[in-house]
């Protein structure tokens, strides 16, 4: 086992930035529905990874044993050196406040102000911060999303579009290294969609962060990934640059491309 | 099929306890959660625990009256309902008036959250969300039932006076010497006590419902409800065995 395993470390060739996250042999069942069956996948510092799947094929389930909301049946999550599903709650927290986690359905705290929203990962990972620094960190990232006027609004007055983005600064009020997108483009019009993708690509220039998107919009999926993975029966079944997984013949593939 | 239902229900809910008891001594303590939890749980209710506190003082006074002057003991009205209010029915309406607002509200806020992954979201950033949310919900409901119980009876001997005065005039003070010279330590000390089971019920049965409802937007309404369901019947069991095991350690009943 432990022979095998360097083997697979042996064949990687170092990348000048590192990889972020490693994934090895995950495997994530839900009573006999094998979501996860040997699903492996590297992210390197400051690449975009867009991992494309059926619905229901198991994306939410797979971002979700990264960041350990989740906890994998078998199989490694390495992400800034150490395996997630061995963690304590302490040493997860400390890695949860360089990962950002855009949910698929926002969930934005209904109760709290959009300013309360974005303070909240601010205060409780950092229990150390002053309320001038607080306030200038939350108009940055209103600032960076283009919603400053909402600042002391509820989240159910604003529309879908604007939720899904302030979503997103509450994600990069921390600066996290890398950011999990759950389908940020999911039901929204084509247009929001677009402004949302451009915006992560902003996002990605101006933090260099590394990002994991996962998406079935094409226009996502072109716009915002240096690589793209095909999720298929729980394993990562092909990858590639969008360009040639485009020209890919093999049906699973195409499928993604009409 | 209903009675395995029950029975998992029932493990279920002791297993969530026993996870609320290992976690909440523990830190970080989230006191400023708490005390806006009481804050929120203890003074919103206030209102409506007044009003039917108020009322059931009245209305015993007023409903007991012809049959304590048939046996001409009228004049024993301030004893028989200042115990019966200060021992029973003080204790379990203020708790399920407390049920109806509270666990019913709990129940729902959470199930909420749980459904749309706000939950989730703060288990990300950084927090233990049954710390931050269940066990500051529960202790906040264990402390401030009790504290409503004792304005709740207050304010109903108070009703209660108003009603001895209908018919006949009383001072207060001649009322409130009679209601405490016929209640005892042992009267007051068990209903105070098992008013703070009460709200341990209400509060633990709230979260439960709350934090592990599913099934989208359904699927709170259907926590909410139950919660309220659930903490009724529990009050009622024990309040049937507080009056059971205050026997055995010797609170007498009187006679
Ligand atoms: N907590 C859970 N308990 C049981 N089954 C689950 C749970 N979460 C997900 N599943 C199952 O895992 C499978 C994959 O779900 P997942 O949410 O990951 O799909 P998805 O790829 O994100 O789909 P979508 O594009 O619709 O969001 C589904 O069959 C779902 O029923
Ligand atoms: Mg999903």
């Amino acid at each position: 086992m432990i022979a095998e395993k360097e083997h697979i470390a042996g064949k990687e060739t170092p990348s000048p930035g590192g990889n972020v996250l490693v994934i090895r042999n995950l495997f994530k069942s839900f009573g006999n529905n094998h979501v996860l069956a040997d699903f492996n996948l590297e992210i390197q510092k400051g690449e975009s990874v867009v991992v494309l799947g059926k619905s229901g094929s198991g994306k939410s389930v797979l971002i979700k044993c990264i960041i350990g909301l989740l906890e994998p049946d078998k199989g490694s999550i390495e992400m800034f050196g150490k395996n997630i599903p061995d963690l304590d709650e302490q040493e997860l927290d400390e890695i949860r406040a360089k990962v950002g986690f855009l949910f698929q359905s926002n969930a934005l705290y209904d109760s709290m102000t959009i300013r309360e929203n974005l303070e909240f990962p601010l205060r409780r990972h950092w229990i150390e911060v002053s309320q001038d620094e607080v306030n200038t960190m939350v108009m940055e990232a209103l600032e960076d999303v283009g919603l400053e006027h909402t600042v002391d609004m509820m989240p159910a007055e604003l529309s879908g579009g604007m939720r899904k983005r302030i979503a997103l600064a509450r994600t990069l009020i921390l600066k996290p290294e890398i950011i999990l997108y759950d389908e940020p483009t999911t039901g929204l019009d084509p247009m929001t969609a677009k402004g949302i993708i451009e915006l992560i690509v902003e996002i990605q220039k101006k933090y260099n962060t590394t990002s994991l998107v996962i998406s079935h919009d094409m226009n996502c999926v072109r716009m915002a990934s240096d690589r793209v993975v095909i999720l298929v029966d729980g394993r990562c079944y092909a990858s590639g640059t969008f360009d040639s997984l485009l020209k890919n013949p093999d049906p699973n593939v195409k499928q993604f491309f009409e | 099929m209903k009675v395995k239902l029950f029975l998992t229900e029932a493990g279920e809910l002791s297993r969530f306890t026993g996870r609320f008891f290992k976690q909440w001594f523990r830190p970080r303590y989230e006191i400023a959660e708490l005390m806006r939890q009481c804050y929120v749980i203890g003074y919103n209710s206030l209102p409506l625990v007044g009003l039917t506190a108020f009322i059931m003082g009245l209305v015993l006074t007023m409903q007991l009256r012809p049959s304590m002057v048939d046996y001409g003991v009228e004049s024993q009205l301030p004893a028989i309902v200042g115990i019966a209010i200060i021992r029973e029915i003080g204790p379990v309406i203020t708790a399920l008036i407390f049920a109806g607002k509270i666990g019913s509200s709990i129940g729902a806020e959470l199930g909420s959250m749980k459904v749309t992954e706000q939950i989730d979201a703060m288990e990300v950033s950084g927090t233990n969300p049954f710390k931050y949310l269940v066990v500051t919900r529960v202790l906040a409901a264990t402390l401030m039932l009790p504290v409503l119980v004792l304005l709740g009876d207050a304010i109903s001997l108070y009703g209660s006076w108003l009603g001895v005065n209908i018919r006949s005039t009383t001072s207060f003070s001649l009322f409130w010497t009679q209601v405490i010279d016929n209640l005892s330590f042992s009267d007051v000390l068990p209903a105070f006590i098992k008013s703070y089971f009460f709200g341990f019920a209400v509060g633990i049965i709230g979260c439960y419902k709350g934090y592990t409802s599913s099934k989208g937007t359904e699927g709170v309404g259907r926590s909410a409800n139950s919660a309220v369901v659930v903490s009724s019947v529990v009050i009622f069991v024990i309040d049937l065995l507080a009056v059971q095991v205050a026997d055995a350690l010797g609170f007498k009943l009187k006679t």
